[in-house]
């Protein structure tokens, strides 16, 4: 369709010029050096930085952390959409206000508040020393700090597609004699599938390259409590860049798979 | 109460799910966020006050909100080109732009921190050019800049990009009709009608950018008094097992974050009365 109203060709062609630069110099030209660098010393060299067994006990904690995080907030978000959406209760966006209060948080501050919590001078720290419970600095602490920054995401994916989706369909169920679960599965699931997904993939994105808030609790105990951001990060520090960037493309390389598994979703839904 | 309510609807879930949905979130977020306010409690008003105003914190809440600042200013004038060009123009490989859009969201901080030091260090790609126009990027308070409008990116495109598509086209065929110039049509009718999720963007671009860390970190070189982010000085307080100091400095933070969040509901409300 063309605009009856539209700037002249000349202004378009500008502006176009001006977005595409503009994306250009913050978005693609980061993304080139990370694999530039990550190659600049030949495939060998790269293959070594990934598979060193450092890296790789790095990689198998960033799973587990995101193996945690992502279950957990999926369903949390599950239950606080169904609640949410399907029933009338007073204070109803209050609560909302508080499901979205992580993403307020900065990263740090999202750290810090475990230490207070589980460090050894924090409010629980005695105890758990006492009965010799690591939280800080050891893995429950990577997970935790890890759920917390990841705390929204499926919930404010979910909450807007379950309130447009309506409770008619799952009254008509029950009414005709479905179970409650039945009606979950066979009813709100298919209808909210895409919804889902796409909090999925955006809460594992961020569970996988936290930064911040686990920097804060790891301790960076090599081969312990390193994930792989904070491995990129120790071996930036120790100028061994293109071993960083190398570890950095696997992360970059994640990040384009979102991208385009997240592009596939909104095209479906 | 709990039964009152749940007469109203022949689906089941409602206790357990609320139940669930309210320890979780006590557990996770709630619980753990008011440890902050209880150790900054510790300190006392003197204390707290001597501890959020020395020198070397209002350095770094000044290049914190400063570069924040600039850097969603950027963001707001470059995301409205962005918006505008990929909701109204049709052009080769648009939809991949439209997709890559969200980069930074999907960028984990550490790996864009390091990929723009290494593009805007002396010998870098950006860097070496500027160095000979005689501008430094890298370790100074524009290299926090220029991490922070990263990050920011996608903000006030996405806040924009559906209003702008949702913008009904008779509204600025009347105008036409009546004589304006596009230019005039533009400032007179379509801009005021994009105010408030332009105003939204910029708000959350800024929220976001105040918090950040591991994008910073990296291009800023952390030399106190100079480039020294407010988010890098809780960590260094933390290290020095000055924990009530850190929470001080957090809770300054913590409070504009929510001003902000708090702005951006007021914006929302008014932007949906406008539309309603």
């Amino acid at each position: 369709m063309s605009r009856p109203l539209a700037e002249p060709v000349g202004v378009r062609v500008l502006l176009i010029v001006v977005a595409l630069a503009y994306l250009g110099l913050f978005l693609v030209m980061p993304l080139l050096a990370v694999f530039t660098q990550a190659l600049e010393k030949g495939l060998a060299a790269y293959a070594a930085a990934v598979t060193e067994p450092l890296a790789l006990s790095a990689l198998k904690l960033t799973l587990l952390t995101a193996a945690i995080a992502v279950p957990l907030n999926l369903i949390f978000g599950l239950g606080a959409a169904w609640a949410i959406a399907k029933f009338d209760f007073p204070g109803k966006n209050a609560l909302i206000t508080l499901i979205d209060l992580p993403f307020a948080v900065s990263p740090v501050i999202a750290g810090m508040i475990f230490i207070l919590l589980f460090g050894r001078q924090g409010y629980l720290g005695p105890w758990l020393g006492e009965h010799d419970i690591k939280v800080v600095f050891a893995f429950p602490g990577l997970a935790l700090a890890t759920t917390f920054v990841t705390f929204p995401f499926v919930a404010r994916e979910l909450i807007p597609v379950m309130q447009a989706m309506g409770k008619e369909e799952e009254e008509a169920a029950r009414v005709l004699g479905a179970g409650g679960w039945q009606t979950f599965f066979r009813i709100t699931l298919p209808n909210v599938k895409w919804g889902l997904l796409y909090g999925v993939i955006l809460c594992n994105a961020r569970a996988m390259g936290e930064f911040g808030a686990v920097s804060v609790v790891s301790g960076h105990v090599r081969g312990k409590t390193n994930t792989l951001p904070l491995h990129v990060e120790i071996l930036y520090n120790e100028y061994n860049f293109q071993a960083a960037f190398a570890v950095a493309s696997l992360l970059a390389f994640l990040a384009l798979v979102t991208l385009v598994a997240k592009s596939f979703v909104e095209w479906r839904s | 109460m709990r039964s009152a309510w749940k007469r109203h609807s022949v689906l089941p879930g409602f206790g357990i799910t609320m139940g669930f949905t309210l320890t979780y979130l006590s557990l996770i977020v709630l619980i753990p966020l008011s440890t902050l306010v209880f150790k900054s409690a510790t300190l006392g008003p003197a204390a707290f006050w001597a501890a959020v105003t020395s020198s070397r914190v209002v350095a770094s809440y000044k290049l914190t909100f400063g570069a924040a600042l600039a850097a969603a200013a950027v963001n707001a004038v470059f995301g409205l080109v962005v918006a505008w060009v990929l909701a109204r123009y049709r052009f080769p490989g648009q939809r991949l732009v439209d997709a890559f859009v969200d980069l930074p969201f999907a960028l984990p901080t550490a790996v864009a921190g390091i990929a723009l030091t290494a593009l805007y260090a002396e010998n870098g790609w950006l860097g070496r050019p500027l160095a000979d126009l005689g501008i430094r990027v890298a370790y100074t308070p524009l290299g926090v800049t220029v991490a922070l409008t990263f990050i920011g990116l996608p903000f006030v495109v996405r806040t924009l990009q559906p209003v702008i598509e949702d913008l009904d086209p008779e509204v600025e065929e009347a105008a036409a009709s009546l004589g304006a110039s596009r230019a005039q049509t533009f400032a007179r009718v379509v801009l005021p009608a994009l105010l408030p999720a332009w105003l939204t963007g910029f708000a959350l671009a800024f929220a976001r950018a105040v918090g950040e860390y591991g994008s910073v970190v990296f291009i800023a070189g952390n030399m106190p008094m100079k480039t020294e982010i407010a988010p890098l000085l809780i960590i260094t307080k933390l290290e020095q097992y000055d924990y009530a100091g850190a929470t001080a400095i957090a809770l300054v933070l913590l409070v504009a974050s929510f001003l902000l969040l708090l702005s951006i509901n007021l914006l929302q409300h008014w932007s949906s009365r406008r539309t309603a």
